[in-house]
């Protein structure tokens, strides 16, 4: 019993760990067959990560911890995060401390953790970029906790493995105003956190106009390659999250090893999935102008609100 | 074409340019000559201003002869933008001192050049090491509450040419944009020095990569000009497509690069396909890509004729392209109001091309200085709303009237090659003449001077648009946001190498 919840948050983070640079990868395969272009493989990322990892390490001059931290600290409340979510099963050592208020917390704390290290190096891109970074964090993290919240009302506890496992034992709670309002607004505040379209572009090389590279321009060699991972994982447990909330279906909810295994693979198949869809929708999407994108992001604040309030009023409680 | 001189004295200057300016001229381009003990009017430093105005097209030169000892001239910056510059690039390459100039900084000076060197004076010699830069040369500091600056460049993180932009920001709002560019000067005019008009067509063509056409075909025609040459009717139509064909494939670039810069991809991926396509048109036209080659001093040449079938496949998906891009309402939102450049602003800074007419001029080298009549197929598209959008919009109508163009020229084009062989000059005479052509980019010109009877090359000097629309990018982007600056800075996409010579 324990350890097989032990082995589910364990292969949680492994998965993620592994995935995501392969969820990039596929992303990006995507787009590029979807413009005409061959695209280098699903692999590409984790190539890329082998590079960097083998060359030197070099920080600039004048940076100090903050600069030498956050790319450590990046990926690991990424990891812890990834062993938090249920995202394989609800029934893990840890699942009692799944805490929605401290899943969002930990991703804030390496929003901001990145953003220090931005302004630590001095330049102007990377006080550009943090604030950039800053300003949409602002608006995007309490997007996500009132969303969430929403969810969280029928179940009547922040505990994201009884939200999960709510929405396992009672699937209309999904599909009610509340569920979908909130899911609406996840997904938004997903592309806002994780950087992509239309808030975003991935794959600019224009300086003046990035958020996230911005600030990590100064990144390289092994703390780049860090960088990088911490984004992808971080884009791979939100799609997770995301799907665990709005599609629970074959999490498992009790110990047994063939559960975890089928929930796994079906984890996978999710995420694949909500990636591609992103990354074929991305190809149709525009960036927009920085001063609208508090739109945007306003726009998803009010979705989670209507949520939290639907909520509260269609239970009756 | 009707070329008038007049030699008068640096005093009268003024007076003459100012009456020329108000006549509607326009200052086409300002050239420094040193001349030797053996030219006509002795040792001097001359200075020609080459002033333009159509139609009827007009050309009208003023020659200023000064001291060679200290050349010194009155400045007229106070009368026309555009002189102010060329006066700077004469200071910095030539040493010729513009007498109360309203900014006398170095312009195309590069940051080593060792003091009291001048590039383009006869005595100059080889290019000398890079010795102690000539004083600090600080940027304007914009003070006050929350203001900060951004370095770009002039290494950029794309494969662009090098320049160094500083913006002074509130939030996220440009204050001021300080372009310094002036890295790649390549002494495009001191190599023409001495060669023989074919020896120096690649020179032309290489002004500027994207340019080849435009900027061989002003040197072609100023040659030949010089040298009483009449090209033949057919070389002269062979013309006509061989510089559509350039603005075709320039402008269908720009349009998906736009879409690209605001993240739409898709489209910049088709655009590069028909870009592409093009490309492969024109290398059946001419043998070359980038149609270097096709045109010649004395006339032309063409590998074939492209089909009109093929070209009205092609202007289909560009219009598809448009279409798809102008419906997209965050491309769209992102065009709008972008970046304005006011009439006022545009005449006053002399713009020309695309840029100039977005913002409402019509300034167009095939209309004021025909070499071919184009009859009633050319249109000049203008809009008046000086923004991104409005830059696209030109661009977009202009590749309508392009095809247009090209489908005319074809019906009356035949494979071959047409050139009249330049008349060979007078033992120790000299001559010169001009060519103004609309470039992809907008109006080029060259004035060349040639001497003896294989018409050596004395002096050629060219004059890329994108010398007179740079100063207009920093007036645009006054009040816009940073991270509108790269979409901007492709809506003009001004040349770096064609300004720097």
């Amino acid at each position: 019993m324990k350890a097989i919840g032990t082995a589910a948050v364990t292969a949680q983070v492994v998965l993620v760990v592994a995935g995501a640079p392969l969820l990039a990868g596929t992303m990006r395969q995507v787009r590029a067959r979807m413009e005409g272009r061959a695209g280098p493989g699903v692999v590409q990322p984790w190539r890329d990560l082998r590079k960097l990892l083998r060359k030197e390490a070099i920080t600039p001059i004048g940076t100090g911890p903050a600069f030498r931290v956050a790319p450590l600290l990046l990926v690991a409340t990424t990891a812890v995060v990834a062993a938090l979510v249920p995202l394989a099963s609800t029934v893990t050592p840890v699942s009692g401390s799944a805490d929605l208020i401290l899943v969002v917390a930990l991703l804030a704390l390496g929003t901001v953790a990145l953003a220090l290290a931005g302004l630590d190096t001095g330049t102007a891109f990377g006080g550009m970029g943090a604030s950039r970074e800053m300003t949409v964090a602002a608006l995007v993290e309490p997007t996500i906790l009132l969303a969430v919240f929403a969810l969280s009302i029928p179940t009547g506890s922040t505990n994201l493995s009884a939200i999960v496992s709510g929405g396992i034992h009672d699937p209309v709670r999904l599909a009610s105003p509340a569920g979908l309002l909130a899911t609406a607004a996840l997904a938004v505040a997903v592309l806002a956190e994780t950087g992509r379209l239309p808030v975003d572009n991935p794959s600019t090389h224009l300086e003046l106009t990035m958020v996230h590279e911005a600030m990590v321009l100064e990144y390289a060699g092994p703390d780049l390659a860090l960088v990088e991972l911490g984004a992808q994982m971080r884009l791979a447990v939100l799609l997770g999250l995301l799907a665990s909330l709005s599609a629970p279906w074959g999490i498992a909810t009790t110990a047994s090893p063939a559960a975890l295994a089928l929930a796994l693979v079906l984890l996978t198949a999710k995420v694949a999935l909500l990636g591609s869809a992103l990354a074929a929708a991305e190809v149709f999407w525009a960036k927009l102008r920085l001063f609208r994108v508090p739109e945007l992001l306003a726009g998803s604040f009010l979705l989670a609100l209507l949520a939290v309030t639907a909520s509260y009023f269609l239970t009756g409680e | 074409m009707p070329r008038t001189v007049t030699d008068i004295g640096p005093d009268e200057l003024p007076e003459r340019a100012a009456d020329l300016l108000v006549d509607g001229h326009r200052l086409a381009l300002v050239a420094a000559h040193h001349d030797g003990p053996s030219a006509p009017g002795g040792p001097a430093v001359r200075v020609v201003y080459l002033f333009a105005s159509g139609p009827p097209d007009t050309r009208t030169e003023l020659h200023v002869r000064l001291d060679p000892k200290a050349p010194e001239l009155p400045t007229l910056a106070h009368l026309s933008f555009p002189a102010g510059r060329f006066e700077r690039e004469m200071r910095d390459l030539h040493g010729i001192v513009p007498l109360d100039h309203p900014l006398p900084h170095r312009l195309v000076r590069h940051f080593h050049w060792p003091r009291g060197w001048y590039p383009m004076h006869p005595d100059a010699g080889p290019p000398p090491p890079f010795a102690e830069q000539e004083g600090p040369y600080p940027f304007l500091e914009v003070e006050g509450e929350g203001v900060y600056e951004i370095p770009v460049g002039p290494v950029h993180a794309g494969l662009i040419e090098p320049g160094h932009f500083r913006f002074s920001v509130v939030g996220e709002t440009i204050i001021k944009l300080k372009a310094r560019l002036w890295f790649v000067h390549k002494g495009i005019e001191k190599l023409m020095e001495g060669r023989t008009p074919d020896r120096g067509l690649p020179l032309a063509e290489r002004v500027s990569g994207d340019t080849a056409v435009g900027h061989a075909l002003a040197y072609c025609l100023a040659v030949e000009e010089a040298t009483g040459t009449r090209v033949p009717e057919d070389a002269r139509r062979a013309r006509a497509l061989l510089l559509e064909l350039e603005r075709l494939h320039n402008h269908v670039a720009d349009l998906g690069a736009l879409c690209n810069d605001v993240g739409h991809g898709i489209l910049n991926a088709r655009a590069q396909h028909v870009r592409e396509q093009l490309l492969r048109l024109n290398q059946e036209v001419t043998g070359h890509r980038l149609l270097r080659g096709a045109v010649v001093p004395g006339g032309a040449a063409l590998c074939s004729v492209p089909g009109t079938a093929r070209m009205r496949v092609l202007g289909r998906e560009i219009g598809d392209l448009v279409t798809l891009a102008l419906g997209h309402t965050t491309v769209r939102d992102r065009f709008t109001g972008t970046a304005r450049l006011d009439v006022a602003a545009a005449r006053d800074l002399g713009c020309l091309g695309y840029v100039a007419r977005a913002s409402g001029l019509s300034a167009d080298a095939r209309t004021r200085h025909p070499f071919h009549d184009y009859g009633p197929a050319l249109t000049v598209p203008v809009h008046t709303t000086g923004d991104v959008l409005a830059r696209f919009l030109v661009r977009a109508e202009e590749i309508d009237s392009s095809l247009a163009l090209v489908e005319e020229l074809n019906e009356r084009l035949i494979t071959g090659r047409w050139v009249a062989n330049l008349a060979p000059g007078r033992p120790g005479a000299t001559a010169a003449g001009t060519g103004i052509v609309e470039g992809w980019r907008g109006t080029i010109t060259t004035r060349v001077e040639l001497r003896g009877r294989d018409h050596t090359l004395t002096r050629v000097k060219t004059a890329d648009p994108s010398f007179f629309n740079w100063p207009a990018l920093p007036v645009a982007l006054a009040d816009t946001i940073v991270p509108d600056f790269p979409l901007t800075n492709k809506s003009f996409n001004l040349s770096y190498a064609g300004n720097d010579l």
